[in-house]
């Protein structure tokens, strides 16, 4: 039999080497060259296992379950598998013998087909409990009832109990042993395939024209979870965050109440008001109480009230603000807000009227 | 033992001498126009071996882009196109054509025969196919979409509806999807007839079913498989075709069509497919690791059965890809089942290659080294695939960077290492000439330690709530160091593959000549000079056994004595 | 013993080493390939029956198509009759049974494309019309693709026999061709029903 396939070591110095020269050369490639000022970079790790709410536990226990059986099957057969390369190695270079050929054995070839059916029966009987026990939970008729709609390349949230909409900042009240709340969340698309997926708070789930999903969570820490849109829904799929923020019943009583307000009306910035109406904007943007009622953009009728604009790419700051509405392409290119050609000086005056509607 | 001693026959090339090509432009009209199996395996793998590179190009700028967050290097709208066109190339372009072109070459030499059932249906099979993937390559030079130059498909290799839909996707980009798949699908369909023609009335006397080699038992199961996986993609793409230039509305939200039709259907495709693309990786290996293990498979009956119990459970599984879109628990359930027990089958496998190597003699050439890092790979592989199949945990895995790890895992650590050893193992029969084993090992560590640094780390930005299909990411969210050591790997990687390339080209003009038979095999392609003549054997071989060469090399304990 | 083949062991004797015709074996896989695609089309038509939002609705417009039907499934019967005639040497024969399969088939055709005319120009149904539109004329349209591939074939067939080329040893390839010809009645079956009666 030929020799020539003879196992030699290699170094392997030379790997390393040219990690080593990669991780250069990718460093000096390409870091936050953003056109928006980066503004403050949310520090949070939305993980799977930082679960923060009823099914997000649930499935970060069911996990823990699935790996310690997947992992003790990784550990014995992965040794095995090491065990048969080591103990069984071709020793002597020269030896030609062959070793005596074993063509099969029906007992370790029955043993080896019943034990994984068991454990396949173990592993779904578990799955199936979590399975129905998220998703065929009934809701309390006191749930806080929201209704997400997504859209291309933004988040729109309707309260329908509580008479109001909102966009891409989801608030919801905290959920605690003593006053337990439950978010009952309606999906839905407003055009293509999108996904909501907050790791923290529940498994994601689809958005589709015409058919409505449901998920519920109880959030159990107040706080901002972030997530984003998880179905690739187009050029910027990649811009459309989400965050919700979980607070205590008194902050979100506060909350609610002051969305319900039609958007304040301030005088100071009447001609910037004037400029909104006039201009397009309104064929798109709804300000509850004013005769913009378009619907295919954000509600912005408590728009200051928001952190972030164009649905989590920048912070909400004037600055930012002027630019966006200057062109939109520039903050979030691909975004569906064309750049309406206003002057500086009516941009300025939309902005002073924008910023008044907190 | 092998080499000039081996008491074979047929291992003598009858070609009356002197039949030498003319100019450059014979060399070429006989490539073209041939139907002999083996040029067009041969093609097939090369047209594959292009694509690798190519999609492997598209993985490194990715990768560039996604090193860190907030990256410039490439716009939305091209990076959209070539995660796109990565996905689409690997699986059809390279995939496909890959394991069609091994089949090609091996399973005619395998079981006996002259050439495959039919040959000319072969060759139009392959200019189908090729024809597809320039169809697809066409569009980054061709048409204008609306938005940048080109119009590269750039809807995901899914291409959910109704993104797809003329509204959403108003330039060309989806067309050249749909049609160029269409066109290769015809291909694809075309080699899966041939195959099993070949294999049910083309085998040798004394070749019964239970005596063929592994490989052909698995690549009649694929073919099978290829029948009724290609055809419902065929079958959605001409419904989405109809949709956006008859005014269809299959999958039209405002006419009542439903989004989750295109789902049910591209799955119904896209899960027995990535069945199709491994079930030809087992093959391989079921030919490499017995003769490096110098043992015969264990259990071969068991083998045969896994095999197509893989092939009918995977129809049954498709909506694991579907566990958020809205299903009842019920039927999520059903999928969790079906999933879950595919697995059954597939460990039975890995088991089964254990057992072989179990009181074997190892030997650690190229092929084997790809082989065993392969059974590692395809452990864990699988393995996650069971985390994923437990649907709420899906909920959470599905579309992030878990799952796009756990797909790569088994697409490279399964498929590329095992089409890699099956290029080692049978390029001196291919091209007569032994390949170089130091540029082997080469390759295979560094495509191995690239392997594990991409793929294994990708897992955790996943598992930390990064999701795919993005082309740049948030700072801060914890994913920002893996991402750039997944990056590093990949540069490795594609080392890898370049030393591979190369030594296939450096060894045909350098390596020594092979011999019919330089590994001391057993199936009945090793009795063919290397490489073969055109009309494979000089008379055609008789068989008692399922390793032919063994009992002829070991008269006095032939397998024939134990099946 | 230079040009030896692998012995022969054992004594195991293969002058009986019969497998199945290539052909058969061929048409069989791409019938099993083609049931996939139609399965889709007919899957689809079946979750979109009344989900039509506006439009012509299938009851309102649909006529029980018997006559194409009895034609297209006699076809299949005459096509068997043809096979019968020629293993036995009767070209004649083989040659009436072969071209009254190819009216039949050309009637069903006819049939069909005065039935869309109807659809089209009286009820004003298009593919682009609505659901029932586009799943019906998919469906429909891809089973008569299929009849027009297998006219053709059929055709061609009459006129190598009308020339005299035809023989009883084709008999094999013949039956490959009429396989096809009685997988597209079949399929005819199934679409009739779904189409026809279920979608009512």
């Amino acid at each position: 039999m030929s020799r020539r396939w003879r196992q030699r070591k290699g170094p392997r110095r030379i790997a390393g080497a040219a990690a080593y020269a990669f991780l250069l050369l990718l460093s000096c490639v390409g870091h936050a060259a953003w056109a928006v000022p980066t503004d403050t970079i949310v520090y949070q790790t939305p993980s799977i296992f930082g679960p923060h709410s009823g099914p997000a536990h649930m499935i970060y226990n069911l996990s823990l379950f699935v790996i310690q059986i997947t992992g003790t099957i990784f550990i014995v057969v992965g040794s095995l598998l090491v065990y048969v390369l080591v103990r069984f190695r071709q020793r002597d270079p020269n030896d030609d013998s062959e070793p005596p050929q074993i063509y099969g054995s029906t007992q370790i070839e029955l043993a080896w087909t019943v034990i994984p059916v068991l454990i396949v029966v173990v592993l779904f009987l578990t799955t199936a409990r979590f399975l129905f026990a998220i998703q065929d939970q009934k809701m309390p008729p006191a749930a806080l009832d929201v209704n997400g709609v997504g859209h291309q390349f933004w988040w729109e949230f309707q309260y329908p109990k509580l008479g109001f909409t909102t966009a891409n900042e989801l608030h919801v009240a905290l959920s605690t042993e003593h006053a337990p709340m439950i978010t009952s969340l309606g999906l839905l698309s407003a055009d293509v395939d999108h996904s909501f997926w907050v790791p923290q708070l529940f498994g994601k789930i689809d958005m589709i024209p015409n058919q409505v999903n449901h998920m519920w969570f109880n959030p159990d820490k107040a706080g901002m979870y972030v997530g984003q849109c998880a179905q690739f829904c187009g050029v910027e799929h990649a811009k459309m965050l989400l965050r919700v923020y979980v607070q205590t019943p008194e902050d979100f009583a506060a909350w609610v109440k002051n969305q319900q307000q039609p958007g304040v009306q301030d005088p100071a910035v009447a001609e910037g008001r004037q400029v909104f109406e006039s201009q397009a904007c309104s064929s798109c943007h709804v300000v509850r109480g004013t005769s913009a009622h378009g619907k295919f953009g954000p509600d912005l009728t408590h728009f200051m009230s928001r952190d972030t604009l164009a649905s989590g790419v920048a912070d909400n700051t004037p600055a930012n603000l002027k630019l966006w509405i200057k062109d939109p392409d520039y903050v979030k290119p691909g975004s569906l807000m064309p750049a309406m050609q206003l002057s500086d000086d009516q941009i300025d005056k939309v902005v002073a009227y924008l910023t008044t509607l907190k | 033992m092998a080499d000039s001693t081996l008491p074979i026959g047929s291992a003598i090339d009858l070609t009356p001498p002197g039949e030498v090509y003319g100019t450059w432009l014979d060399v070429v009209q006989d490539w073209v126009t041939t139907v002999d199996h083996k040029k067009l395996g041969i093609m097939y793998m090369v047209y594959a071996l292009i694509f690798l590179l190519v999609a492997g190009v598209e993985a490194l700028l990715i990768r560039i882009q996604l090193a860190v967050p907030h990256n410039d290097f490439l716009s939305p709208e091209v990076f959209n196109r070539l995660f796109t066109m990565h996905g689409t190339t690997m699986v059809f372009l390279m995939g496909m054509p890959l394991i069609i072109g091994f089949a090609n070459y091996l399973v005619p030499l395998m079981v006996g025969a002259r050439d495959m059932s039919f040959p000319r249906l072969n060759a139009f099979s392959f200019w189908m196919t090729a024809l597809g993937g320039l169809m697809l390559y066409y569009s980054f030079i061709g048409g204008v979409g609306l938005q940048g130059a080109g119009s590269a498909p750039d809807v995901t290799w899914w291409a959910y509806a109704p993104l797809t839909e003329r509204a959403f996707s108003r330039g060309h980009s989806t067309d050249y999807w749909a049609l160029s798949l269409i066109v290769s699908g015809f291909g694809t369909i075309g080699a899966a007839v041939n195959i099993i023609a070949t294999t049910l009335c083309m085998r040798c006397k004394g070749m019964t079913l239970f005596r063929m080699p592994l490989l052909v038992w698995l690549y009649l199961v694929v073919s099978g498989m290829i029948l009724v996986t290609i055809s419902p993609l065929t079958a959605a793409q001409i419904m989405l075709v109809i949709d956006r230039y008859l005014g269809g509305h299959f999958f039209d939200s405002q006419a009542g069509g439903a989004p989750i039709v295109w789902m049910h259907f591209f799955w119904v495709f896209g899960h027995p497919e990535v069945y199709v693309l491994v079930l030809p990786a087992f093959a391989i290996a079921n030919e490499v690791i017995p003769v490096f293990s110098r043992k015969a498979i264990f259990g071969y009956p068991a083998m045969v059965a896994a095999s197509a119990g893989i092939g009918l459970i995977s129809l049954s599984v498709w909506a694991h890809h579907m566990f958020t879109v809205g299903m009842t628990s019920a039927q999520n359930a059903f999928f969790v089942l079906s999933t879950s027990l595919v697995g059954v089958p597939t460990g039975i496998k890995i088991f089964n290659w254990i057992a072989t190597m179990w009181g074997g003699k190892i030997r650690f050439a190229t092929p084997m080294l790809f082989c065993v890092a392969f059974l590692g790979q395809f452990l864990f592989a699988g393995l996650t695939g069971i985390m994923l199949s437990v649907a709420p945990w899906d909920w959470q895995l599905h579309n992030s960077y878990f799952v796009v790890a756990h797909f790569h895992y088994v697409l490279v650590g399964a498929i590329v290492f095992c089409f890699l050893a099956g290029f080692y193992f049978w390029y001196p029969k291919i091209t007569g000439k032994m390949y170089n084993e130091r540029l082997g090992k080469w390759s295979f560590w560094l495509f191995f330690i690239g392997f594990h640094m991409t793929f294994d780390f990708m897992h955790i930005p996943g598992l930390l709530g990064m999701p795919r299909s993005i082309y740049t990411y948030e700072p801060g969210r914890g994913w920002d160091g893996w991402n750039m050591i997944v990056s590093i790997g990949a540069m490795i990687q594609g080392i890898g593959t370049l030393v591979f390339a190369y030594n296939l080209v450096y060894s045909y003009f350098k390596g020594p000549d092979a011999g019919p038979d330089p590994w001391d095999a057993w199936t009945l392609e090793w009795t063919t000079t290397s490489p073969p003549p055109e009309y494979n054997f000089a008379t055609a071989p008789v068989v008692s056994s399922r390793r032919p060469l063994w009992d002829l090399k070991h008269p006095e304990d032939p397998d024939s004595r134990y099946e | 013993m230079s040009a030896s083949t692998i012995p022969l062991a054992h004594g195991a004797a293969h002058e009986d080493w019969v497998l199945p015709y290539h052909g058969t074996v061929a048409m069989l896989a791409l019938i099993v390939a083609e049931t996939a695609i139609f399965l889709i089309f007919v899957v689809a038509y079946i979750y979109y029956i009344g989900k039509s939002i506006s439009g012509p609705q299938p009851r309102d417009v649909l006529e029980l198509p018997i006559f194409n039907t009895v034609c297209l499934l006699s076809s299949s019967f005459t096509i068997w009759l043809a096979e019968h005639s020629l293993k036995k040497g009767a070209r004649g024969t083989f040659n009436l049974w072969w071209a009254l399969t190819v009216v039949l088939g050309a009637i069903f055709l006819a049939g069909t494309g005065l039935e869309w005319k109807k659809l089209i120009y009286h009820d004003g149904l298009t593919i682009s019309t609505n659901l029932f539109g586009t799943t019906f004329y998919s469906l429909v349209g891809l089973h008569a693709s299929h009849v027009i591939i297998g006219l053709t074939m059929l055709s061609i067939v009459l006129i190598f026999s009308l020339t005299g080329k035809i023989k009883p040893e084709h008999s094999r390839q013949l039956g490959v061709l009429s396989l096809y010809w009685h997988f597209v009645d079949a399929v005819w079956v199934v679409v009739f029903t779904v189409v026809y009666i279920i979608g009512r």
